[in-house]
């Protein structure tokens, strides 16, 4: 039974499903390491996903029009990042206990949406894959990477866009700076509250994309709590990819493998207790986030909420 | 605008600048009353006064960091309104912090970029920051790399870095916030070099220092604050040392430190042979073998990062001896917890106290039971005994002449130097049989230095061992009864008093024998 993973078309689909299966972590993940560099926790990842879940997925159900659900998830997320930063910025708050906070309400309020508005799990037609023509007919190589959908190959683009952002920018600066030490950000005229601001708001939009490419382009369903902690892995990843967009990567294709293999060990019956592998990826998180996180230092002000003295 | 009227990076001269009756209230506290200052172009104005006397409160103020009760502001006759940093920046205001702003784990040239507008727009221009830094640096005579990470460099380049980030942003008026507490003495001389050419450049500068000899060589005014209040401002021509301490204290002030006899005792404290490894770079312990007597206080001298550190906590627990041992009393305590050493009555004064020293979220009183917090009459049976913790933090405020409003005041809103006392009164308080002082002094003010001198030396005719541990070479020769030079690790000789002078100790502090003429064989 063990040999059949070993077939070609096997492993193709394991690559397949892994590199699409990476999608939402690396939007997610990489918001959240905005946020991170900033200095700000953000827990709520998981909940700004459920909204915008449920928001891209209920927008293209009724309009039929794929891409205003996507501006709508991008939407809701944002005005969720907008509360937190209120929250965070403004009065200050723990940051560790209003994440948790904000996961609670999108998780509830993504429920009770869903109940009012919908009833029954229906499904949509999601973003189709893009065909590129002969790329996409090379054997293997067409199937792993040239037939994916959109929000896919939009989730690699992140990378080193975002890598780009925080390292070469001057808005990338005051990120990295006011993460490290806000009193000098503050003594040189960059507004902290402003680069936090932006930064919680920007990742709130990503995961709010994130829930997206569940409910529109990976899965093109809406369940209750569909998203069933992939927020806070993203937050795991983070710390996992060492605040980097490409470590961030690196963490989530290690998951998203992981994950699509046991997927694929499921679909063909190899009897593991379905237990067993569902836990595969979530084992391996802590196991290497055990390994990894001692070695690398956080940014020095993360979670430290900032304040002039006066 | 004439060509005269411009510094060198451009920008325009602050011809005058002025505080006007500039009032700052804290909870408890009055930290600045009334408060009149003013500095002008190619003038260094000194600001002295004791610690808490609302110095670093009245330089805040001025770099919008503070917002004033009442006062007014006036750049160049006209009023002007500093509510942010950004205000006085846009102003050519910059500021030198007591404790450095910058980021560590930025290079020079970002932490300079940072938060100015780019010749790129959005895109940093780091090349250009760096060949700009490079500019300045050569006409200042700064030595300096753009492209290293700020946590790899010593205090002294820290603070270049500081004074470029300032020059960068075309500053024309520099505070100046304690910058050498934390120098060399080499290091306050390339310091100098750089102010005096930026006053003959048309800079104005703003000068605060506890060290009197530092703002009469470097100052052309000196104002005098004390308790919130301006006592008056003076041209440095007409003044003397020992004037500016009566006038900052109130009183007649004793440099001089009479030091008395004591008879020796046993040995309290010996090291035989200790090593031990380092954080970074710096040598760790090599082989040190010392001792201390009862009524004795062994001075340990040295150049910054050759060791200090790293003898402090192998006394006190805080680092793993890899060799050789340490006895106390004559007991062998090698590693052992620091916890069983406070037991044994050794206590320790810490160089960072704001780190090490206090928990700056407690209050004052609960600071000055940390050590003994589970002992009568602070507590019993595991429950703190409040009344007694509180009669003994006002006992210890009293005696010890702590500045704070209350016992209750959180630690972290004291000034530098009534923190310092507060470590102080906890340690000495417990008549401790030896004591451990890093830098007991830095930062501190005239009266406040000559309060730690005098209570050392109290505690050495109480019979105490004391090791102290000062890059002040004045200070090593005021209290030690012996002199041990550490270099690189190893004691390259111990001296009596009698027998040092400040040339030998410098010649043994840079690794050369005076007799040998020799450098020393690493
Ligand atoms: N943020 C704050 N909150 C409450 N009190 C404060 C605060 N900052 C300063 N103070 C108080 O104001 C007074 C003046 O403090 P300031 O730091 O200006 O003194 P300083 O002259 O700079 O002293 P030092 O030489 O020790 O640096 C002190 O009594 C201090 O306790
Ligand atoms: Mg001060």
């Amino acid at each position: 039974m063990i040999s059949e993973l070993f077939t070609t078309t096997v492993l193709i689909g394991i690559l397949a499903s892994g590199i699409r299966l990476a999608t939402p972590y690396l939007y997610a993940a990489i918001g959240e390491a905005f946020g991170q560099k900033s200095g700000v926790l953000n827990l709520g990842v998981e909940g700004q996903m459920l909204l915008g879940c449920f928001a891209a997925f209920y927008v293209a159900l009724t309009t039929g029009n794929l891409w205003l659900g996507l501006l709508a998830a991008m939407i809701v997320g944002a005005l969720m990042g907008l509360a937190m930063a209120f929250v965070t910025v403004n009065l200050h708050a723990q940051q560790g206990i209003s994440g948790i906070g904000f996961y609670l309400f999108g998780l509830g309020m993504s429920d009770l949406l869903f109940q009012k508005l919908l009833g029954t799990v229906e499904t949509v037609k999601g973003f189709p894959k893009i065909y590129f023509p002969g790329l996409s007919d090379i054997p293997g190589i067409g199937e792993i990477f040239f037939s994916q959908n959109i929000l896919v190959y939009g989730a690699y683009l992140l990378v080193p866009l975002a890598w780009f952002v925080l390292n070469k920018t001057t808005l990338g600066l005051k990120i990295r700076a006011v993460g490290e030490n806000p009193d000098a950000a503050d003594s040189l005229g960059v507004s902290v509250a402003r680069v936090r601001y932006f930064t919680i708001v920007l990742g709130g939009t990503l995961s709010g994309i994130a829930g997206a490419s569940l409910s529109i382009a990976l899965l093109n369903v809406f369940q209750q709590n569909m998203t069933s902690g992939l927020g806070f892995i993203a937050v795991a990843l983070v710390y996992f990819g060492a605040w980097k967009p490409v470590g961030v990567l690196a963490g989530a294709l290690l998951f998203s493998m992981v994950n699509s293999l046991q997927l694929w060990i499921q679909v063909l019956g190899i009897p593991v207790p379905s237990d067993i592998a569902v836990m595969m990826p979530y084992i391996l998180t802590i196991l290497v986030l055990v390994a990894t996180v001692s070695r690398v230092r956080a940014p020095s002000a993360l979670t430290k909420p900032f304040e002039r003295e006066d | 605008m004439t060509e005269s009227n411009l510094l060198p990076s451009g920008k325009p001269r602050i011809e005058s600048l002025e505080m006007r009756g500039i009032t700052k209230r804290f909870p408890g506290v009055l930290a600045s009353d009334h408060v009149d200052f003013d500095v002008k172009s190619g003038e260094v104005h000194a600001l002295l006064g004791e610690n808490g006397a609302g110095k670093s409160t009245l330089m805040k103020i001025l770099y919008g960091l503070y917002h004033p009760d009442e006062g007014q502001i006036l750049l160049n006759g006209k009023p002007v309104t500093i509510s942010s940093p950004n205000d006085s920046i846009n102003l050519g205001i910059s500021m030198i912090h007591q404790h450095f702003m910058l980021v560590p784990t930025l290079t020079v040239a970002e932490n300079v970029a940072l938060g100015l507008p780019s010749s790129r727009g959005a895109l940093t221009d780091l090349d250009r920051v760096s060949n700009r830094i490079l500019e300045l640096a050569k006409i200042y005579g700064l030595k300096i790399d753009p492209d290293v990470y700020v946590w790899q460099l010593s205090v002294g380049q820290q603070q270049r870095v500081e004074i470029i980030k300032a020059l960068y942003r075309g500053a024309a008026l520099l505070i100046l916030d304690e910058p050498t507490a934390v120098l060399t003495p080499q290091e306050v001389d390339e310091l100098f070099v750089i102010m005096r050419q930026m006053t003959r450049d048309g800079h104005a500068l703003i000068f605060i220092s506890h060290k009197l000899h530092e703002v009469v060589e470097i100052s052309n005014r000196i104002t005098v604050l004390r308790d919130g209040r301006k006592i008056g401002t003076r041209p440095t021509s007409e003044t003397t040392k020992q004037d500016l301490a009566n006038w900052m204290v109130g009183r007649e002030v004793g440099f001089a430190t009479d030091r008395g006899k004591t008879d020796l005792g046993e040995v309290r404290l010996q090291l035989d042979g200790v090593q031990c490894g380092s954080d970074r770079g710096t040598p760790g312990l090599r082989g040190v073998s010392l001792e201390v007597r009862s009524g004795e206080i062994l001075g340990i001298a040295g150049v910054s990062g050759n060791g200090q550190r790293e003898l402090a906590e192998t006394i006190t627990g805080l680092r793993k001896i890899t060799g050789g041992r340490v006895r106390l009393e004559g007991q062998n305590v090698t590693n052992f917890p620091p916890g069983e050493l406070t037991a044994r009555m050794l206590s320790y004064i810490p160089e960072e106290r704001m780190r090490d020293g206090v928990i700056r979220e407690f209050t004052v009183a609960e600071n000055m039971i940390l050590r003994e917090h589970h002992k009568q009459p602070y507590s019993h049976n595991g429950l703190l005994n409040l009344r007694g913790i509180a009669s003994h933090a006002d006992t210890l405020i009293k005696e010890f002449r702590v500045k704070t409003p209350s016992r209750d005041t959180l630690a972290k809103n004291l000034s530098g130097g009534n923190i310092q006392k507060v470590v102080l009164a906890r340690e000495i308080s417990r008549e401790p049989r030896v004591i451990l002082a890093a830098q007991p002094t830095r930062g501190l003010d005239i009266g406040a230095t000559e309060y730690v001198r005098g209570q050392l030396l109290e505690q050495r005719r109480k019979g105490a061992a004391i090791v102290l541990i000062s890059e002040d070479l004045d200070e090593i020769l005021a209290l030690s009864d012996k002199i041990a030079v550490l270099y690189e690790g190893q004691v390259m000789d111990i001296v009596p008093r009698e027998n040092a002078t400040p040339q030998m100790l410098g010649l043994l502090m840079a690794g050369v024998h005076p007799e040998e003429g020799a450098v020393a064989v690493k």
